[in-house]
């Protein structure tokens, strides 16, 4: 059905090619999954596909890509537009129109079908992928599954035979992801669409695929085979084939259900095992408080007439713990959260998890002060937040919002990093160093906007710490991460919380919270519906349960890591 | 509104059935009014508004236009534009208020109300004033003058809030479609747009820099512009992917033809303008101006054949579409008839003084306009429509 014939790709402006040599063929009616590190060339290999590289991206292309039979040198993204459906990675950025319907309708009105055609597929299509309800709905006020759904919809309407998915599940909570797959499948077993999909997150995906291509590092031959197979040698990998490796299963699983089989032998040697302990190193101490070193800011004489009174120095952190009591937010009769309490130690890593929309982000935003509370009291660092300036707030608490980017403003890292100095009143040089910490080997004059998702993610830590606060959020750090950014990103958030910084994470991520959490708090429409140790929350949750502990339940094991600990000190 | 008929529904036999068929169905989809009805109708509203000075009638007017907002509105974004409207119109009545007093007015007046201090102007700038006596005369004259354009505006603000405007777009002809597209796609960028700044204000207070000021202005408009930028890229990419701007082959005969005609018709359309404008040119301008919009019009319609689109539900002008658009175009027939037959009663006078008299006829005729308030389908009840569990992206982005 899709055909590269020796296709290379080489953008205007980078020196080696993107793809290089790439020969594959995907049958008819099959769903294979595109795996490899950021960076590879997953985006390029699938906008090839439907066209839009070179035609729309520019750059080179070399070799032939046939969809159908039709050449893609030869037809425009929109002459394939019949044959080709293409979600890219922000849903949001899909939409033409404003309403569910007419974004089901838009594809197949380009096209020109009959008015009776369009009606009955929009139909069809609205009750297969469970919108009926929300057929008049704008897009805007959809949860991100439910757009994620629309924009799946909207492409299948015209009945394309190829479909083209980048990262569909990378934003959604785990039960969002599940229904967007649950389509996907559908697709290909009754439809016999041949879906190309592109996803980090494998241990959501790799058990439906038929077949895995990995691209293994940037311009490298992709290799093509039987998932199994190709993930006994990816880089790239979801826990459970991590596990399979680690007891030498072979063919090795690739879900929870063919791992649990086998996995009763190992469940007998790991009996009277303890698991290591979650999380990073306990609780330890606070980190020095930050110098009170303020450079006195030069003024202009019209600045110095605006300008507020000269800012106290900042008084010493206090109290360390974040206290948020009975907390309350309201959005017009929209009640975000209601009577939340939480605690969080110094040391201390908290994950939030909880559907899409359940307020999570409401939670952080009110730690930091951006969002008054309506009732109840959030103390960080002895401070209510929104009531200090983000001078004295920065000292107190940092967030890394969801998307990293916005925290840049500069041209250069370097700038970047002084920038933060001033705005923390740290010593010049403390922003670099924690950059050249996290971010080994990154110019001074590299463009933020030219580092890979990892990078970005780094650098904005980098930016927040350099006020040294207690208290450290983030919002969703994984998304769009591979698998290797992840485990750096854990092995930093775990010195952190050694050094006695408390961590929150709101995150879908259930293997990353299995990882870092010493502690889960689940969410639901604004309520907390639970607390406790991350293995007690987790383990008992169908949706929220890392996948090794759903292989190896009843027994608490959450991660390969403490099962090769326990293993290796048996044998 | 319409319940009232429906009270004894079970009990009464026939006639009430009848009456219950023609009760305002439950808006959807099938039913919708065009864009267009709604349109004609405000605009009819509006030119009725044009007619009079007389702030009864003027009130009466808003009143009509207000409450079918209120009976037929959904609770989509656009819908919220009403009380926008509203006070643009009292923010008019201001500013021409204050102009009035401050810059004095031709109306010779003798009630004097207050006197400002008059700024002493040289010679060369006689005629102009500024400052000085400020009369009741002028400034009812100007409160008048105010009044009818606000009413413009709110009438205006009216069609805004109870017409789709994607859906007013989605009824251009098949030719100029892709431009009504262009503009649905621009529509959703301002509130992306919105919610970029949120976001990005938000981001500065993380780096602990104040979020307020000209710098936070100048720091956070260029990263909202990248990213409307590359929105924008991101759109055009799905567009294209998904057959935007998919052409039929079409035989050169008629795509020269219809440039021939299309560009023809507008330059006699100007032609025609600027004849039917100047003084000597009126034996020909009217003709060539028709002759003009003919060809213009023949052009479109060929430049549509290259176009393969389709419409997916179209809106379908029924009877009670008819009827609201009718009910626009009475009131303003009315008044513009009554204009000519009784124009005193519309334009009370200034000088003298004189309290201004709802005249019966015009009045009666102005509430022909709460018609659509009873014919148009009746969108579902905000209230009763559950409230999204969560408006994404803002909830994600805050």
């Amino acid at each position: 059905m899709i055909r590269f014939d020796d296709v290379s790709v080489q953008y205007e402006g980078v020196d080696r090619p993107t793809l290089s040599g790439v020969d594959l063929t995907v049958p008819e009616g099959e769903l294979v999954l595109l795996v490899g590190p950021s960076g590879v060339g997953k985006s390029t290999l699938l906008g090839a596909v439907s066209g839009l590289v070179p035609h729309f991206t520019g750059g080179r292309l070399t070799g032939r890509v046939t969809v159908g039979g039709r050449d893609t040198r030869t037809h425009k993204p929109r002459e394939l537009a019949d044959l080709v459906g293409t979600v890219g990675q922000d849903p949001l950025s899909h939409f033409v129109t404003d309403t569910v319907e007419d974004e089901l309708a838009y594809g197949m009105e380009s096209l020109g079908l009959a008015p009776d055609v369009m009606r009955r597929r929009v139909e069809e299509t609205l009750d297969l992928l469970g919108l009926a309800g929300l057929r008049d709905r704008p897009i805007a006020t959809l949860s991100g599954g439910q757009q994620q759904r629309v924009a799946i919809g909207s492409v299948l309407t015209p009945h394309p035979r190829v479909l083209v998915l980048d990262e569909p599940t990378s934003a959604l909570d785990p039960a969002a992801a599940e229904e967007v797959l649950a389509v996907l499948q559908r697709l290909v077993h009754d439809l016999g669409t041949t879906v190309l999909m592109a996803e980090h997150r494998l241990e959501r995906v790799v058990q439906y695929a038929d077949q895995v291509v990995l691209l293994p590092s940037p311009g490298a031959a992709p290799v093509m085979g039987a998932p199994a197979e190709v993930m006994a040698v990816s880089p790239v990998h979801p826990p459970v084939v991590a596990l399979g490796r680690l007891a030498g299963w072979e063919p090795l699983p690739l879900s929870v259900r063919d791992a649990r089989r086998r996995a009763a032998g190992m469940r007998e040697r790991l009996e009277g095992a303890v698991p290591g302990p979650v999380g990073g190193g306990g609780t330890g101490k606070l980190p020095p408080p930050a110098p009170a070193h303020h450079p006195a800011p030069r003024r202009s004489a019209l600045a110095r007439l605006f300008a507020r009174p000269p800012q106290e120095a900042p008084e010493p952190v206090t109290d360390a713990t974040t206290r948020v009591e009975r907390l309350g937010v309201r959005r017009g009769r929209v009640e975000a959260l209601r009577r939340v309490t939480l605690t969080v130690a110094p040391g201390e890593t908290v994950a939030l998890m909880g559907r899409n929309g359940a307020g999570k982000s409401t939670l952080l935003s009110a730690l930091v002060g951006m969002v008054e509370p309506t009732s109840g009291t959030v103390l960080v660092g002895g401070r209510t937040p929104h009531r200090t300036t983000p001078r004295e707030m920065v000292r107190r608490v940092g967030l890394v919002p969801q998307e990293p980017r916005d925290l840049l403003y500069a041209d250069t890292v370097a700038a970047e990093c002084a920038a933060a100095d001033a705005d923390a009143g740290a010593a010049p040089g403390s922003c670099r160093a924690l950059v050249s910490e996290l971010l080994p080997g990154v110019a001074d004059a590299t463009h933020p906007r030219d580092l890979s998702e990892g990078q970005r993610l780094a650098l904005a830590l980098a930016l927040v710490l350099t006020a040294r606060p207690p208290l450290l959020l983030l919002d969703e750090p994984t998304r769009g991460l591979d698998y290797a950014a992840k485990a750096r990103l854990v092995g930093v958030l775990r010195t952190l919380a050694a050094e006695g910084h408390a961590i929150v994470l709101a995150t879908h991520d259930v293997e990353l919270a299995a990882e870092l959490a010493h502690r889960v708090v689940i969410l639901a429409d604004g309520e907390v519906v639970a607390d406790g140790p991350t293995p007690e929350v987790v383990v008992s949750s169908p949706a929220f349960a890392p996948q090794i502990a759903k292989i190896l339940a009843p027994q608490e094991w959450l991660t390969v890591s403490q099962v090769r600990e326990a293993l290796g000190g048996v044998a | 509104m319409t319940g009232s008929t429906s009270a004894p529904a079970e009990t009464a036999g026939a006639p009430v059935d009848r009456v219950r068929a023609w009760r305002a169905p439950a808006a959807s989809r099938s039913n919708a009014l065009p864009a267009g009805a709604w349109w004609l109708w405000a605009l009819g509203l509006a030119t009725a508004a044009s007619r009079t000075t007389n702030p009864l009638l003027l009130g009466l007017l808003v009143g009509v236009a207000g409450y079918v907002v209120a009976a037929r509105r959904t609770d989509a974004p656009w819908a919220r534009s009403y009380g926008a409207f509203i006070k643009i119109g009292l923010f008019v009545i201001g500013v021409r208020l204050l102009f009035s007093a401050f810059l004095g007015s031709p109306i010779p007046g003798t009630h004097l109300v207050f006197t400002l201090p008059e700024v002493p102007l040289p010679e060369w700038a006689k005629g102009v004033r500024i400052g000085g006596r400020v009369t009741a005369e002028q400034l009812l004259f100007a409160l008048y003058d105010g009044a009818k354009l606000a009413a413009l505006l709110i009438c205006v603000g009216a069609a805004n809030s109870l017409a789709n405007p994607a859906r007013l777009l989605k009824s251009l002809p098949g030719a100029l479609y892709e431009a009504g597209v262009a503009v649905v796609v621009a529509m959703t960028f301002a509130p992306n747009m919105v919610a970029d700044v949120m976001r990005l204000r938000t981001a500065r207070r993380l780096r602990g820099r104040p979020t307020g000021g000209v710098r936070a202005v100048l720091q956070i408009g260029l990263p909202v512009l990248e990213g409307a930028l590359e929105r924008s890229v991101a759109v055009a990419a799905s567009m294209d992917a998904r057959g935007y701007g998919r052409t039929a082959r079409v035989p050169a005969a008629v795509r020269h033809t219809t440039n021939v005609l299309t560009l023809g018709g507008l330059l006699g359309v100007c032609a025609g303008t600027y004849g039917l404008l100047a003084a000597q040119g009126a034996v020909y301008g009217l003709p060539l101006l028709i002759a003009g919009l003919a060809a213009a019009m023949a052009g479109l319609r060929l430049g549509g054949a290259r176009s393969v689109r389709t419409r997916y539900r179209p809106d379908r002008w029924g009877v009670r579409a008819w009827l609201v658009a009718a009910s626009g175009a009475a009131v303003a027939v009315a008044m513009i008839w009554a204009g000519s037959a009784d124009p005193v009663a519309l334009h009370p006078g200034v000088v003298p003084l004189t309290a201004p008299v709802l005249p019966l006829w015009p009045a009666a005729a102005v509430l022909i306009g709460l018609l659509p308030a009873v014919v148009a389908p009746v969108p579902p009840s905000p209230t009763g429509s559950p409230v999204p569990p969560s408006p994404t992206g803002f909830e994600e982005q805050v």
